[in-house]
């Protein structure tokens, strides 16, 4: 077979040129997955800003704050623009920032970002498997609210943003940002973007290889983290009504960027960037820890020898390692099985127990009861027997009295 | 959810097209039949350009391969910013011995080897960027212009090959043919099919939705496509046009009142190019993959 490159000039139209075209209608008619994970303390306005990014409500209630940990929750949406359907996940960290000790607190969310990973390797591993139609979980951006204090980036939030940088695409922001003079807006992000780099967090690299999006993306980059102000309210500004948040002192209005740079951020996060983020995803951060999770698992792609291991030896050791854990899961149900058939054992047995002490107690008093019956009815008897032998003797002597009364009449008859 | 206003989210159809413009495309054909029905020359009408070099040329002696093989070429070629590298499979000597039986079992064997490569690219631990396909996308099998039935050969290499690939059959150098035979000729190869349980591009088992199915029966109703291969140009009613100049008359290739040429060059490339890419690897991909890991 011969294999050579060359560049062919051709006569006339073909009419390939409409493969982009093709390609991009397979996939409006699936649609496109896009999922967004919103890490930032509770009441930072993580909701507010994705209703109006997505100039949309999304149903949900303010968060409390007394969460014992964080937790994260995925909310699923269908919106349909045009012909474009996209499946939008927002995630959100639940109770971030609230608790006293906040030492775990990034473990939550890794846990969330793996376990979404884990699933796409699950499914790409499977013998029979459906990637084409498979709903993809795994996050697409990260955006990471930064509270607005003025000064520099929370431990916290270095911490955070240093254990997900090589899992996700971060892209940081200040949130509530009307309530950061402009001045002083300017420091705090040079402080906050020396402090990442000083840190090594590898924050999401808007891309300049490609000549369409180089220019803006350019440009855009340099504001990063963008100071952003959510609002879904419309207040009248002129004659027209416009998204803002009205203050005594003024209105901050949400797409004005002289006010914030939520305009940047909508236009990074949607309009140019969402499908790199989509391939930053898959072809980066998926690739890196579908490598790391096959080598915990011991796989090799050659061996010490340099010989290639062969498919069978691959899929056999997985699939023994599979039969392994079931083994093992089945003994540990069989373990608690036995357990709890003990346990309900013993308990059956002192409920015997109790019941047999009830039955004999029962019996007890039963018989105590039926003696008192016997001893009044004895009693009574005896009353009874009394009764008579005072009603006999009454009687008697009530004749005695008749006779010996006759016996006087009679003796007064003969006398008179 | 309502959108209350323009947010921008189909701008992500623009973007998806600049990156695959940029990355661009790989599309793999192979063509089979015996010699002289034209193969080369159709590649050549298809792609407009010089992508197969015919066997026949003058001072060339045409030698049959004792065996089949199998040979590969590759063009990059551009069109309108959008780049693609072409493949070419070209099978001489198939069905051209006196006793042809297993002909095809190189090409299968061909065939299931992009597979396996792909494969192997695939569970590697670190994977490329992007996984060179080199797996045959369409296989364009040319039926000899009879006019009466699928031969034995036909019957048997289409059964077994539309299994693992996409095989589009086209009636070869149709200009043999009159308007009347070849759609008696057409009627009797689909009942052939229909009897034998072969399914050809594009499949009814993978249409997506009415509107897809509807577009596809129309497809369906008209294979094989006749049609007629030609590199030359001649002058017709003042127009430069590609055809075969005969004593009785030119048959203009991209007429559709002539030959069929067209409706096989749209179904190609034009509108289904990148339906029978995602066939292949969503379909037979998946299932020499099932096989494979079975196996063990």
């Amino acid at each position: 077979q011969s294999d050579d490159l060359r560049n062919l000039s051709l006569s006339g139209h073909v009419g390939f040129d409409s493969l982009p075209d093709q390609l991009v209608n397979k996939s409006t008619s699936q649609g496109f997955c896009f999922n967004i994970l919103c890490v930032g303390e509770t009441g930072i306005g993580k909701s507010t800003l994705m209703d109006t990014l997505f100039n949309t409500k999304f149903e949900s209630e303010p968060a409390t704050h007394n969460e014992p940990g964080v937790r994260l929750k995925a909310r699923s949406y269908e919106l349909q623009e045009s012909n474009v359907r996209l499946k939008l996940t927002i995630v959100d960290t639940v109770g971030f920032g609230d608790q006293i000790n906040k030492d775990d607190s990034y473990k939550p969310i890794v846990e969330y970002i793996d376990a979404q990973f884990e699933a796409y390797l699950q499914e790409e591993l499977k013998i029979k498997r459906s990637l084409f139609n498979y709903h993809d979980t795994r996050i697409h951006a990260c955006l990471y609210f930064i509270a607005p204090t003025g000064h520099s980036l929370k431990s916290l939030d270095l911490v955070t943003m240093k254990k997900l940088d090589s899992k996700v695409n971060i892209i940081p922001i200040i949130a509530k940002a009307d309530t950061i003079a402009k001045n002083e807006l300017h420091k705090f992000k040079s402080k906050i973007m020396s402090e990442l780099v000083s840190n090594g967090v590898q924050i999401y690299q808007f891309p300049t290889d490609e000549e369409t999006v180089a220019e803006i993306n350019a440009t855009m980059s340099v504001h990063l983290p963008f100071a952003v102000v959510g609002s879904t309210e419309e207040v009248k500004i002129g004659n027209k009504m416009a998204k803002a948040r009205q203050y005594p002192w003024g209105v901050v209005q949400v797409e004005n960027e002289n006010h914030c740079d939520f305009v940047k951020l909508r236009e990074m996060l949607i309009r140019v960037n969402m499908e790199d983020l989509r391939e930053q995803t898959h072809t980066r951060h998926y690739e890196l820890y579908r490598r790391c999770k096959l080598e915990e698992m011991g796989f090799k792609d050659t061996d010490p020898d340099s010989k290639p291991f062969s498919l069978q030896e691959t899929y056999e050791a997985k699939r023994n390692e599979f039969l392994g854990e079931l083994q093992k899961k089945e003994d540990e149900m069989r373990q608690m099985f036995v357990m709890r058939v003990k346990e309900k054992e013993a308990e059956l047995k002192e409920a015997e127990k109790d019941l047999h002490e009830k039955f004999d107690h029962l019996k007890r008093t039963h018989q105590e009861e039926k003696k008192k019956v016997e001893d009044k009815k004895k009693e009574l008897e005896e009353e009874l027997n009394n009764f008579q032998k005072k009603k006999a003797a009454a009687q008697l002597l009530q004749s005695q009295a008749q006779q010996a009364g006759s016996q006087q009449t009679k003796k007064d008859k003969d006398k008179k | 959810c309502q959108l209350f206003g323009y947010v921008g989210i189909e701008a992500v159809l623009d973007q998806m097209k600049i990156k695959t413009m940029k990355t661009g495309f790989e599309f793999n054909i192979m063509v089979v039949g015996q010699s002289g029905l034209g193969k080369s020359t159709m590649v050549n009408t298809l792609f407009k350009s010089k992508v197969s070099r015919k066997a026949s040329q003058p001072g060339q002696e045409e030698r049959i391969p004792k065996t089949v093989q199998l040979q590969s070429v590759t063009h990059v070629i551009e069109e309108k910013g959008v780049k693609m590298k072409l493949t070419v499979t070209d099978t001489p000597g198939f069905g051209d011995q006196i006793n042809n039986e297993n002909c095809w079992d190189p090409i299968i064997k061909y065939i299931n080897e992009q597979y396996e490569r792909y494969l192997r690219e695939e569970i590697l631990i670190t994977r490329k960027r992007k996984i060179p396909d080199t797996r045959v996308h369409g296989c364009v099998y040319f039926v000899p212009p009879t006019g009466h039935w699928l031969r034995p050969l036909d019957l048997e290499f289409m059964r077994r090959l539309s299994k693992i690939v996409n095989v589009v059959p086209v009636i070869a150098k149709a200009d043999t043919l009159t308007l009347e035979e070849r759609a008696e000729f057409k009627q009797r190869i689909q009942e052939d099919l229909k009897t034998h349980a072969i399914s050809v591009y594009p499949q009814e088992d993978f249409d997506q939705d009415p509107d897809d199915r509807a577009l596809n029966d129309r497809i369906r109703e008209k294979i094989p496509f006749a049609v007629v291969g030609a590199d030359q140009e001649h002058q017709v009613n003042g127009k430069r046009v590609l055809g075969r100049k005969t004593k009785w008359g030119i048959i203009e290739v991209e007429n559709p009142a002539h030959c069929e040429f067209p409706l096989l060059r749209d179904l190609l490339i034009r509108s289904h190019l990148q339906d029978l890419k995602d066939i292949t690897h969503n379909v037979h991909y998946e299932s020499y993959r099932v096989r494979r890991l079975n196996e063990s």
